[in-house]
């Protein structure tokens, strides 16, 4: 066999309390696209950063085309051939797109050259750039290819990516894989990071599997399924959510001829929104990011206000109630932005818990706080719903996302709402993460509560909802009965066909 | 009152010598803020500077030594910030103010034996032919060398953030730390340079006040300079030509309240007093409606957690 691009012996690096790689070796081939595998906090993440001189490993060694390969930093794996698109771009808003690919480059030549070069290559590789842009005006899309430009114009033996599809649409996801196509076929090794399975199949010739920061397996993705992938990173099979057939009850929340303008100037306005919520029911809202999804939600938690009869819960109006009022009568809500809004990163997981918890928890009496209690309650939570942290004394930002994503849910579904509105559940999260959030939705639908799910993960919402509409554009569609919806159909209440029939030749 | 007995030619090359010292002290901390540190202790720089530079001056009899030592000095002092903030990665606002206090203080201490002492006079330009033209001599050709220098300066920053691969680090830098990081850029030590860069710049200021401006010295004698300073860099947008520009026309109203008060114009002197100030900022606010922001890692704490 030749020699292998770049070998990986025995690396290993502990930080305090955590190994974050333990005895992890593997070979990247020439001209290969190995995908590295795992979990959140598998310890990807890290690995990457010893190859790219980031992170010095503790023990073990690198080998590049059968030399040793010890970058002390970043320049000097630049230099070898190594290069990195980041998970959370590296680059500058301010400066324009070539002063960005200036600043990864060793040498960059004059700024009207590297303009030059950077309109030829970028065309050349399907993802065209204007150099003067600045980079902050720039899509998530957009600016992706900024990094992978900066990368390709260093000519690359080895291109790491990490997590590059996150932030992409379909779309755009497409242009990439051509993009990475090209490059495999011009000789190109690329270390492709990902949780997505499907994606990995498609593109990756070669898979490792990290799991607790150690090596647990090999495989050839396209030889493999989803599920057997999904198992080596997991370490035991997964679990599809399970729902009980169950009879639905009286209507829990009634929303009527609701029109909301804009909040602010790059919101959207919610135009003449119906719908209705049985208890036991779970309904799930899809559509592109943009097209409402935050302001409904605002609207239904309480943060925004609106005339008193919009909003019905169990027949009361609420419209004019605001989110604590509303946390008493039962309608709980989880936003989608961890940080910042469900969650506060800085506090700690018991003050967390106090923030929603106090209402229906009975945390506080006459204005005191029961601190000994929320703890209890935030304790219950982390136990229920499998959060890893070492207490609740830790603070919100410092848990993983998936980790704060089951706290955030967990801490509103076990104050036993009787509506519960949640955006984007499973957002950023691994699959066994994933997996139990969902079950605790279906589990509190079964339970008699009544469930909204707004997410734009089409198969997430076909796995757990009842019925379905999409929001486009402010507007709701006609929610109709998830099972039995095929994809074209859900793809016109999403594009805007507003129950009109497409003709059909 | 004599309006006419204010002479515009004098007035001019006094506004020059008027503005310099917080021409100096601005551009000096645009660098800094430029990197992305807000460093509150110009005004503490400033006055250390004035001290180091003009007991220096005194002692050795040549301004030139005097001015050197005051940019050492406020570098110095600045060492002190750069140890509060890059190392033990104390609070921006908190170390600046904590800078400005010691600084007064210190130099309190350091100048009590040169009160009412007079320092070398700093020698200005004499080109026999150039300095004697009639308006062009005052006000282009017969200034001290350390205003000329900080024209230079002015020039010279604008140069190389616009135009050098230093510079473009340095705004990096000051854009966002984390990337700079990832890329490999030596994010603290960039800092540290900016920050004695904006100590020196502070320091040769202030001594431009006790050597020049005023030649004495005396306790406090910076009177909130540096503040003015500091403000003028955010009204100028971080932009080195603006600070210039807000620095002279800063120092040009200060001149002429002050011609206007002996020349006894009938308004009150509180109102003279304030006019620079408030003309400075209102021109300078009108100027920065453009959409320059300010480097979005300004005053936030960088710590490799890697």
């Amino acid at each position: 066999m030749t020699t292998p691009l770049l070998s990986l012996q025995g690396l290993t690096k502990a930080y305090p309390g955590v190994i974050a790689n333990n005895n992890v070796s593997f070979d990247i081939g020439e001209g290969e696209v190995h995908a590295l595998l795992g979990e959140n906090g598998a310890g990807k993440s890290t690995l990457v950063k010893m190859i790219y001189g980031l992170v010095k490993p503790d023990s073990g060694q690198m080998l590049l085309r059968g030399q040793p390969f010890a970058p002390a930093e970043p320049r000097a794996a630049r230099t070898d051939g190594v290069a990195m698109v980041f998970q959370h771009f590296s680059l500058f808003d301010a400066l324009n797109v070539a002063e960005n690919i200036a600043l990864g480059m060793e040498t960059p030549p004059p700024m009207r050259d590297l303009a030059a070069k950077i309109r030829e290559v970028s065309e050349a590789y399907g993802l065209p750039l204007d150099p003067y842009r600045t980079v902050g005006d720039l899509s998530a899309g957009e600016r992706q290819r900024v990094e992978i430009i900066r990368c390709l114009l260093q000519d690359p033996k080895l291109l790491i990516m990490d997590e590059p599809t996150s932030v992409l649409t379909p779309q755009e996801v497409e242009i990439l894989f051509q993009t990475l196509q090209k490059l495999r076929a011009e000789g190109t090794s690329i270390l492709y990071i990902s949780h997505k399975l499907e994606e990995i199949r498609t593109l990756c010739d070669h898979a490792t599997v990290l799991r607790l920061g150690e090596n647990v397996g090999e495989c050839t993705p396209a030889d493999t399924t989803a599920s057997e992938m999904a198992e080596l990173m997991v370490g035991s099979s997964l679990k599809v959510p399970e729902r009980a057939g169950k009879e639905l009850g009286d209507v829990a929340l009634d929303i009527s001829g609701l029109s909301v303008p804009s909040p602010s100037a790059f919101g959207t306005a919610l135009k003449n929104v119906h719908l209705s919520v049985r208890k036991g029911e779970v309904l799930g809202i899809g559509g592109v990011a943009g097209n409402g999804q935050d302001e409904l939600l605002a609207v239904l938690s309480g943060e925004t206000l609106t005339e008193a009869d919009a909003v019905k819960l169990d027949g009361q109006p609420v419209g004019r109630l605001g989110p604590t009022q509303r946390r008493k009568l039962g309608l709980l809500s989880a936003p989608e932005e961890r940080l910042g809004h469900a969650a506060a990163p800085d506090m700690s997981l018991t003050e967390n818990a106090m923030l929603t918890g106090s209402v229906r928890e009975g945390l506080e009496t006459g204005g005191f706080l029961k601190w000994g209690e929320a703890e209890a309650f935030a304790e219950k939570i982390i136990k229920e719903f499998d959060v890893r942290t070492p207490g609740p004394d830790n603070a919100a930002r410092s848990l993983s996302g998936g980790n704060l994503q089951k706290f955030v849910v967990g801490r509103e579904v076990l104050q036993r709402p009787g509506v519960l509105v949640i955006n984007q559940p499973t957002w950023g999260v691994d699959a066994s993460a994933a997996a139990s959030i969902r079950q605790a939705i279906l589990d509190l639908a079964a339970g008699g509560a009544a469930v909204v799910c707004i997410s734009q993960d089409l198969d997430e919402l076909m796995e757990i909802s009842d019925r379905f509409a999409a929001l486009n554009e402010g507007r709701l569609s006609t929610p109709r009965d998830a099972s039995g919806l095929t994809v074209e159909e859900i793809g016109l209440m999403m594009g805007g066909a507003h129950g009109m029939e497409v003709a059909h030749v | 009152m004599d309006i006419s007995a204010i002479n515009p030619v004098l007035l001019v090359a006094s506004l020059m010598v008027a503005a310099t010292p917080i021409l100096l002290a601005a551009i000096g901390e645009l660098v800094v803020e430029r990197a992305g540190v807000l460093n509150l202790g110009v005004e503490g720089m400033m006055i250390i500077g004035a001290i180091s530079g003009f007991a220096i001056a005194v002692e050795t009899g040549s301004p030139l030594l005097g001015f050197i030592a005051s940019a050492i000095g406020g570098a110095m002092l600045s060492l002190l910030f750069v140890f509060l903030t890059q190392v033990v990665l104390a609070n921006q606002v908190a170390s600046g103010l904590a800078l400005t206090l010691f600084g007064l203080g210190l130099s309190a201490l350091m100048g009590q034996r040169y009160v009412g002492v007079r320092p070398p006079q700093t020698a200005h330009l004499d080109i026999p032919f150039l300095s004697d033209m009639p308006v062009l001599g005052p006000i282009l050709f017969s200034h001290d060398p350390i205003l000329y220098l900080s024209i230079a300066i002015v020039a010279s920053i604008w140069a190389v953030l616009k135009y050098t691969r230093a510079g473009l680090i340095l705004r990096a830098v000051g854009e966002n730390h984390d990337a700079a990081h990832a890329l490999g850029y030596k994010v603290v030590r960039i800092r540290i340079m900016a920050i004695m860069f904006g100590g020196a710049c502070a320091g040769l200021g202030g001594a431009y006040i006790s050597l020049v401006r005023v030649p004495q010295w005396t306790e406090g004698m910076t009177a909130g300079v540096g503040w003015i300073a500091l403000a003028l860099v955010v009204f100028a947008s971080w932009k080195p030509w603006r600070v210039l520009l807000g620095a002279y026309l800063f120092g040009g109203v200060t001149v002429v309240q002050l011609n206007l008060q002996a020349a006894g114009v009938a308004i009150p002197v509180e109102y003279l007093a304030m006019s620079p100030y408030l003309i400075t900022i209102i021109v300078l606010v009108i100027l920065s409606k453009d959409k320059s922001s300010a480097p979005a890692s300004l005053g936030r704490i960088f710590h490799a957690s890697h």
